[in-house]
């Protein structure tokens, strides 16, 4: 069915580039916020505005009925989740069916088949995608463990399988060491979490985190081509660059492959990606999790290939054909993205909500800011501290980071802390300047760097 | 008697339970010792705990669980 009137389900930037993306199709726009969110951007740029509760997102942004309601009393024909809150919930998505209304994003079905960790990991190897080697659940006995590891392959993580976030994680370098840690991390996690279980996981020592965004209509898929996105604090991605200069061509190729086949596989339908570990050292790329949904970093891709992802997005929703063939899609230059936050990096980034006293925007050939601030705002504390994204492209990755350190020191936003010292920074680093990074190199590095003296600087020395 | 009125911290949201699914780190007329935990405040995603910087016995609570808070406002009174 063609799209008269979208609601949007979300608020901060990414409200904001999808009432931009509808408005770019000609159609109308609904804006749903909390009480906390009333003189957001995206309530002043929307057509229509409903409040749906307070503050809480529980009470608000997570309230199916009221979002609902709002889009019944509007008459939008489509729904659009942004990414966090109701974005990857099948019963969400189901919700927004039954109602007679689009759900933009996958069917129900593949959100809730790649939203299981074990069901995405069966149905990425059904699509012969490399995924991370393991005991596919947890070791039923001990005994068979030195077998499966010299399987896996050394160096091995021992997981708890009631862990997560990083807890209850040992890591093996040879069958020696799997024999005295195996006791212990069965011990430690009957005492920890009450439950001994254990599987095993190739450990990769120095891993890139790189992911292929797709874009599918339901019948077919197409890749528009891979992120890396390493520099990441607390598992949060704070920098992100496409493409992902350390593939080899034929790698890149190979990634890029298996992620089409995946999303034609499970029938995708909108803007997916796929997350893969690369380890630099053998070459090797590995199926980590598929995000069903438009990601934080989707303008990267946007700014190397030329496509306008949300609005695309809208258009296969709508019921259109993807209209692109593999080679339409043409990876040109290089683009970086920084995550601008509400905190303070010298303060161990402490959350710093307030009011912007001033907004000094950088502009120019190759400089993109998506954000939710204007001056005169305040940001909330009780959401994310993602204010905005800036982006720049050029030819090369040293053009590139080059006008990365412009853009950021034409950035001014004045009231707030923000991430803008770290990004000075790193725009200035030596290994990130030669892309000798991986997934846990930012956390070594940010005990050795300083963000005190001016936050914005002058000109690039 | 006295009464001693905790003011927020900070601006956010306020937890009085740990997670969900767990009961009030307090209720009124609970004894409350110096450091004990009396709630949460959620800022973008980030926790920080509300401790008694007195002991005493918790007199009422001014805000329910999971409101929303200024830096300021009156958490609750403590009678020492």
């Amino acid at each position: 069915m063609a799209l008269r009137k979208i609601l949007v389900a979300n608020r901060g930037e990414i409200a904001v580039r999808i009432i931009r993306a509808a408005q770019d199709l000609g159609l109308a726009t609904v804006q749903v916020y909390s009480k906390a969110d009333a003189d957001m951007l995206a309530v002043r740029l929307a057509d229509e505005a409903v409040e749906i509760g307070p503050a809480h997102p529980v009470k608000s942004y997570l309230k199916i009925d009221a979002i609902l309601q709002a889009a019944r009393d509007t008459g939008a024909d489509a729904i659009h989740p942004g990414y966090g809150f109701l974005a990857e919930n099948a019963g969400f998505a189901e919700a927004v069916e039954a109602a007679g209304l689009v759900f933009i994003g996958p069917t129900p079905e593949t959100i809730r088949t790649m939203g299981d960790k074990a069901a995405a990991r069966a149905s990425a190897q059904a699509a012969g995608v490399p995924v991370v080697p393991g005991s596919d659940g947890v070791i039923s006995d001990l005994a068979t463990a030195p077998a499966l590891a010299e399987a896996i392959g050394y160096p091995v993580m021992i997981k708890a399988a009631a862990g997560g976030g990083g807890r209850g994680i040992r890591v093996a370098q040879d069958a020696d060491e799997l024999a005295t840690l195996l006791p212990q991390a069965s011990q430690e996690a009957r005492s920890a979490f009450g439950d001994g279980s254990l599987y095993l996981e190739r450990f990769v020592p120095r891993a890139r985190h790189v992911e292929v965004q797709v874009l599918g209509d339901g019948r077919t898929a197409v890749h528009l081509y891979e992120r890396e996105c390493s520099l990441q604090r607390r598992r949060q991605k704070v920098w992100e660059e496409a493409p992902a200069r350390a593939l080899p061509n034929d790698v890149r190729a190979a990634l890029c492959a298996s992620a089409v086949r995946l999303a034609e596989a499970c029938h995708y339908r909108g803007a997916g990606t796929l997350e893969y570990l690369y380890d630099d050292a053998s070459g090797e790329f590995f199926f980590i999790e598929m995000n069903t949904r438009i990601q934080v970093e989707h303008p990267v891709t946007e700014m190397v290939t030329g496509i306008d992802l949300v609005r695309a997005m809208i258009r296969i929703a709508g019921g259109e054909p993807l209209g692109l063939k593999q080679s339409d899609i043409v990876l040109r230059g290089h683009a970086i993205e920084v995550r601008i936050n509400a905190e303070d990096a010298a303060r161990d980034f402490m959350p710093n909500p307030g009011t912007v006293s001033g907004l000094t925007v950088p502009g120019g050939f190759g400089v993109r800011f998506d954000t939710m601030l204007y001056t005169g705002y305040t940001v909330p504390p009780f959401y994310d501290s993602l204010l905005g994204k800036l982006i720049v492209w050029d030819d090369t990755r040293e053009g590139a980071l080059l006008r990365l350190r412009r853009a950021l020191a034409e950035l001014q936003v004045e009231g707030l802390k923000t991430t803008v010292p770290l990004h000075m920074a790193l725009a200035r680093d030596p290994d990130v300047a030669a892309g000798r990074v991986h997934t846990r190199w930012l956390e070594g590095w940010l005990p050795t760097a300083s963000f005190e003296g001016p936050s914005q600087g002058g000109a690039a020395p | 008697m006295a009464i001693t009125t905790v003011a927020c911290p900070l601006p956010g949201t306020f937890y009085r339970r740990p997670a969900p699914d767990q009961p009030p780190f307090k209720g009124e007329g609970d004894a409350v010792s110096v450091g004990d935990t009396l709630g949460l405040v959620e800022v973008m995603k980030s926790f920080t705990p509300v401790t008694a910087e007195i002991a005493g016995t918790i007199k009422q609570f001014h805000v329910e669980d999971e409101d929303a808070v200024m830096a300021g406002q009156p958490l609750l009174d403590i009678e020492t």
